[in-house]
Order: structure tokens, then sequence, then C-alpha cells
């Protein structure tokens, strides 16, 4: 049996997921609000991961689902940082205030 | 106060204190460096809730492949604006707040929660598991994650490719 409870698990995935999401309001350069979405995707995969080995029926589903989140997420910086450059090729910036084109 | 207690909890504090140095630091190089130390700690977890693959695949992704392509991003844009502007003082408070409430109510929902159940065999050919799940059970979104892995990469390349017709137009 494990001495780690569950609750120490998903309460480090809520501080990792709050700090990501303090990170992606506040911080006004592209590539660290990109990198603070995936420190909350990666918060989502603790959550799954334990539930994985702890939930109401454990099985390695969880896992298999982590890695496709993963998957996705790798794809997301992919083409985030994509936009990025390509922003950042037209309008010289990458401080996110500036990237209001289409509010006027 | 058992080993894997100790073990869980100096993962979590390295973790924690990553992140919290990546909300503070000024140089954008050295808040992706102090992010490393959170994604290996977390694949360090992964080792600890029996997911061994996870762990190994954490490690490659994350704190392999995303940093440096981040890295990457930070070098190809120039980024001598490492200081804030002053204005964001009351909505930083505000946003502060705001989350501090949020995390305040999930952990008031999970501080408790217990499962009686506990998975004692995925620790044994844990890689096995997840290939037969994979390709039994998880058949088709193994396949669509390629398809989207496919559409990433073709569509990474057409947006950060240099247009050359309009590259001709403005010579």
């Amino acid at each position: 049996m494990s001495t780690v409870p569950i609750s120490a698990y998903l309460t480090l995935a809520l501080v990792l997921f709050c700090i990501g999401l303090y990170g992606a309001l506040t911080k006004r350069n592209t590539v660290i609000v990109l990198i603070s979405i995936e420190l909350m995707l990666n918060a989502g995969n603790i959550n799954l991961v334990a539930f994985s080995k702890f939930g109401m029926m454990p099985s390695i589903d969880g896992q298999v689902f982590a890695l496709f989140a993963i998957a996705v997420a790798a794809a997301e910086v992919a083409v985030g940082l994509a936009i990025l450059i390509a922003i950042y090729r037209n309008r010289k910036t990458v401080n996110v205030d500036e990237f209001d084109a289409l509010k006027h | 106060m058992s080993g894997e207690f100790l073990i869980f909890m100096l993962l979590a504090l390295i973790a924690i204190v990553g992140g919290v140095m990546m909300l503070n630091l000024t140089k954008v190089v050295h808040m992706v460096v102090a992010l490393v130390f959170t994604f290996i700690s977390v694949a360090g977890v992964y080792v600890m809730l029996s997911a061994e693959f996870i762990a190994v695949v954490q490690i490659l992704i994350y704190s392999g492949a995303i940093t440096i392509m981040m890295l990457f991003g930070i070098m190809l844009t120039r980024h001598n604006d490492n200081s804030e502007p002053k204005a964001g003082r009351i909505r930083k408070i505000l946003i502060f707040l705001s989350i501090l409430g949020f995390g305040l109510v999930f952990y008031l929902g999970i501080y408790n929660v217990e499962f009686t159940q506990e998975a004692t065999t995925l620790h044994e050919n844990n890689t096995e598991q997840i290939g037969l799940a994979i390709y039994s059970k998880y058949v088709i979104p193994f396949e669509l994650t390629s398809v989207i892995l496919l559409v990433a990469l073709i569509g990474a390349i057409i947006l950060a490719k240099r247009d050359d017709l309009e590259e001709a137009d403005k010579e």
C-alpha cells in the first residue's frame, strides 16, 4: 500500500496548474505564455496518471490518455511557435499586448 | 514519515520552486531553464505513480524537445524587452487573488479525496501494458494522433515558411 495519499498528488497538480495559469495571464512574452500553457497541461497529466493508479477503477487507461495529451501538447507547441514566428516577422514584437489587430 | 513520502515532498518542492522561479526571473531564457526542473521532477512523480514509460516520455518530450523548441523560439525573436510594463500592477493583483480563490475552491474539493482501490500491477511490464492498450482498445485514437501530428507538421512548416511571392513583390 502506498503511503502517499492521492490528495497529495492532486494538490501538487493543482499548485502547478495555478502557477501556469498565473504565468499565462500575467506574462507579456508570448514564449512564456506558451510554456505556461504547457505547465498547465502537465498538471492535467499528473491527474490522469494519479487516477490511473488510485482512481475508482484503477487501470492502464489513464496512462494511455496522458500519452495522447502529451502528443497533442507537442503538436500545439509546434503550431504555436510557427504562428509566433510568423507574427514576429510581420510585427517585430513578441509582446502579447501588441497583438491586437483583431480589436480595431 | 516514510521514505516514499519524503521523496514525494522533495519532488513536489523542486517542481513548485521551478514554477515560482519561472514567475519571478526576469530573463526569458532563465525562465525556460527553470521550468526544466519542474518537468524533470514531474517525471519523478510519474515514476512514483508506477508510470515509468510516461516518465521517460516526459523527459524526452517536455524537458528535451519542447524546451529546446522554446529556446529556439526565443533566439529567433529578439527579446530585449525583459522589463515588464508598470501599468498592470492592479491587474496582476486581481489575477493573483482570483487564482488564489480558484485554487482554494479546488483544494477544498480534493483535500480529503480517498479511494479504497489501488492498482498493484501497473509497474509490471508497464510498457507492454501500454502497448497492448494502445493497439487494441485505443487503436482509433492512436491513428488519429498520427493525423494530428501530420497536420501540425505541415501547418507549422507552412506558417513559418517565408512566403516567396511576397518577398518577390517587396523587392
